[in-house]
């Protein structure tokens, strides 16, 4: 073991957490990634005002840019709130980009079919099969949990992939444009199967609302309802929960086929939407950012819509930037990275605080695990 | 009180700025018209090494022509999905007046702003639906493959050549057909093994797919994808490699026999030139080697001056038009004709074209 020439600062727990700070670390997150930010603007020769400006401002400063805010949005933030109400559970679901692909990919099958219809029930049909999609693809892993055990982070991230080259193969295969010169599109979708624009001259469409109202449905399930209850209690000590008679494995299908369906009209929404037709890249892993979306919002439905918006703005901010100031696109994703770290390390010292002190020459228990790592 | 004072000084800031801006540029733009804003969305990083890289330099070639006359903007790594429309849109609305779109991915949500932006002229690369404010342009790489092809023929000693597609869609297809029908002009025992990474720019699936091609008996990789990963794995394992887009030679000094290069230069500069002199119109490009968009990468000194020379004839020749690729007899993979003796190939069927030559091995993924 190497021994510095100095004493590392060692993390203690803290007596009690502050309640307070565990709502504000997300503030404290964002108001450090804004100095960072404005650090590195200084350090590129930009001016930080400006480059902040431009980064977080430009993009939303008319009606077009607030739409396309909610636009991208919409798609994380329907994930996120079933990855929250799955996280709640303690039920590890990385899974939403996999769903939403599924439903991309249904809800875009079944679009094609009903699409020379006229009325509303085309969309109805694409939307309903796209969800249903994201259903039976998280069905599979609450299976597996529930039946055979198995962790369903493994299988979640796992299914992503065959998702993806689901998705590829009918892309390439038989939903592709007859029309198409082979390109691995499909048919651009009629108006029948279009989701309508609420506001007119933008792109905003009706799934934004979707959104909306899948937050409110889940913030009640989980703060008024006894399933809401219930997930709580078995995210927070499972034996409690069993000891008190709930039915985890119930609850375990409930939390991953919820989440699934969001996940899966999310997809659908998205080609039915903004994108108009199947495309090989339907997202650009919302799935995965809504992880980030999810612990940004504290797991919370308020909390999310915020952390999705801001989501939203910083890969709208990394545009900007390279259209106005030619910043390098790498800048967002430095955003990116630097809001979940700032949070996390919050995090830790909501529960904990640094203590510079001497390493105590015999080993304690504390110091044993410290130098373990 | 604090935050107001604040915004004035946010405020004070952004005029300080623009007015020096202003007259920064004041003092150059008098005597000159405004330049012609032009702006460019990329699907890769500008640092591919490959394609958004040729892309990047044809761009700085163009301003270089049009010293003072142009001003540029570009966008990199743009998803083909959703956000590529919002891109586009935003480009269009802040005052450019001429916008390329670099990837095929980039068709649709092109076409959907191009109509909300009919001043706009847009240049959609490698596609196929116009409009009135929408041309289209790409580049014959498959000639260029072709004479790569010849020169596969001579260097190959297992008779397998690894090929890395991205996805395959006709401009791929016509790649490997030309680069199997040249194969076959000088080893009529050579066979090609192809590999779909269903990307076009992945460095990592590109090196796995060009290391698998290798322990598969592919002694020279040729690829249709952006990076320049291929090469390097093939320098790695000792093998020849052919390079695509710009010159890779640098990546695989030993391994990099030559490239089929595209030069996107002159084609900016000349669209650039229509629309300052107000006789831009919308149309298709398809250049080749004749115009100079596709051109060869410097040849390996490995090569032996007779394959050099077959290779510097046959690129001649397509140049004068002498020597026409697609023409027949051309036979299907499963041995069938499918061109017939004297018979070429029109550009449509060329642009549609998903079928394999014979002497590739494999079935085409979306038949």
């Amino acid at each position: 073991m190497i021994t510095l020439p100095f004493s590392l600062p060692q993390l203690e727990r803290r007596q009690q957490d502050s309640n307070l700070f565990r709502y504000l670390s997300p503030v404290l997150a964002i108001a450090l990634t804004l100095l960072s930010g404005a650090l590195i603007f200084l350090w590129q020769g930009q001016d930080p005002v400006e480059g902040l400006y431009t980064f977080f401002i430009l993009p939303i400063n008319d009606s077009y840019g607030l739409a396309e805010l909610c636009i991208k949005a919409a798609p994380m933030l329907l994930c996120a709130t079933g990855l929250a109400l799955c996280f709640r559970a303690n039920i590890w679901n990385i899974g939403a980009e996999g769903q939403l692909l599924m439903g991309a990919l249904f809800g875009s099958w079944a679009a094609l079919q009903v699409m020379d219809n006229e009325g509303t029930w085309p969309l109805a049909v694409a939307l309903f099969s796209g969800s249903v999609a994201g259903l039976l693809w998280a069905g599979i892993p609450a299976v597996l949990r529930n039946h055979f055990n198995t962790n369903e982070i493994l299988t979640t991230i796992m299914l992503n992939y065959v998702a993806l080259n689901l998705l590829l193969w009918a892309v390439h295969g038989p939903l592709k444009d007859p029309d198409g010169f082979n390109f691995p599109e499909s048919a651009l979708f009629e108006a029948s199967v279009t989701l309508p624009v609420i506001l007119e001259g933008t792109r905003l469409h009706i799934g934004a609302l979707f959104a909306l109202l899948a937050v409110s449905v889940v913030w009640v399930l989980l703060s008024r309802t006894f399933i809401g209850f219930q997930l709580k209690v078995i995210g927070m000590d499972a034996s409690a929960g069993r000891f008190a008679g709930y039915k985890e494995k119930a609850l375990v299908y409930f939390a991953l086929l919820t989440c699934g369906t969001l996940a899966g009209l999310a997809g659908a929404s998205e080609v039915t939407g903004p994108i108009g037709q199947l495309v090989p890249s339907v997202s650009p892993g919302y799935g995965y950012a809504a992880i980030i979306v999810a612990f940004l919002g504290r797991l919370h439905p308020v909390g999310i819509v915020l952390a999705s918006l801001l989501m939203a703005l910083v890969y709208m901010g990394g545009e900007m930037g390279q259209i106005n100031l030619g910043l390098p696109l790498a800048l967002g994703s430095l955003f990116q990275g630097m809001l979940l770290f700032y949070l996390l390390m919050s995090d830790v010292l909501i529960s904990y605080r640094l203590v510079w002190k001497k390493r105590p020459q015999t080993n304690t228990q504390h110091s044993a695990v410290q130098e373990g790592v | 009180m604090k935050a107001s004072f604040k915004k004035t000084l946010k405020q004070a800031a952004t005029v300080a700025l623009s007015a020096a801006m202003t007259l920064g540029l004041a003092g150059q733009a008098v005597a000159k018209e405004d330049p012609l804003k032009v702006a460019f969305v990329y699907v890769g990083p500008v640092s591919d090494a490959g394609w958004t890289f040729g892309h990047d330099e044809g761009r700085k070639e163009m301003i270089e022509k049009l010293e003072g006359k142009v001003e540029t903007t570009f966008v990199e790594s743009v998803a083909e999905g959703a956000d590529a429309a919002r891109v586009i849109r935003k480009l269009a609305q802040q005052g450019n007046d001429l916008i390329f779109t670099t990837s095929f991915g980039f068709m649709n949500p092109t076409l959907k702003v191009a109509k909300q932006f009919p001043k706009v002229k847009f240049h959609h690369a490698t596609g196929y639906k116009r409009s009135d404010n929408v041309s289209t342009y790409a580049a014959r790489f498959y000639e260029g493959r072709y004479v790569t092809g010849l020169i596969a023929g001579k260097m190959t000693k297992s008779n397998v050549i690894g090929y890395v597609g991205s996805f395959p869609i006709p401009e791929v297809v016509q790649g490997i057909n030309a680069f199997t029908l040249g194969l076959k002009e000088t080893n009529p025992d050579a066979t090609v093994k192809v590999v779909w990474i269903n990307s076009w720019y992945d460095p990592a699936k590109e090196r796995e797919a060009a290391e698998a091609l290798i322990a598969q008996g592919a002694d020279i990789i040729n690829q249709h994808t952006d990076s320049p990963a291929p090469v390097q794995a093939a320098q790695d394992k000792g093998v020849f490699a052919f390079g695509y887009d710009t010159d890779m030679a640098k990546f695989g000094p030993d391994a990099h026999l030559t490239g089929s290069l595209v030069h996107w230069g002159d084609y900016y500069a000349d669209v650039a030139k229509s629309v300052l002199n107000d006789n831009w119109e919308a149309n298709d490009t398809w250049g080749g080697i004749n115009t100079g968009m596709v051109k060869m990468a410097p040849y390996n000194k490995a090569i032996p001056a007779d394959v050099v020379a077959l290779a510097e004839k046959a690129r001649a020749g397509i140049a004068s038009g002498d020597l026409v690729i697609f023409e027949g007899p051309i036979k299907a993979q499963d041995g069938s004709e499918k061109v017939a003796d004297g018979v070429k190939l029109e550009d449509k069927d060329i642009l549609s074209m998903n079928w394999y030559v014979q002497g590739v091995e494999g079935k085409l993924p979306t038949n």
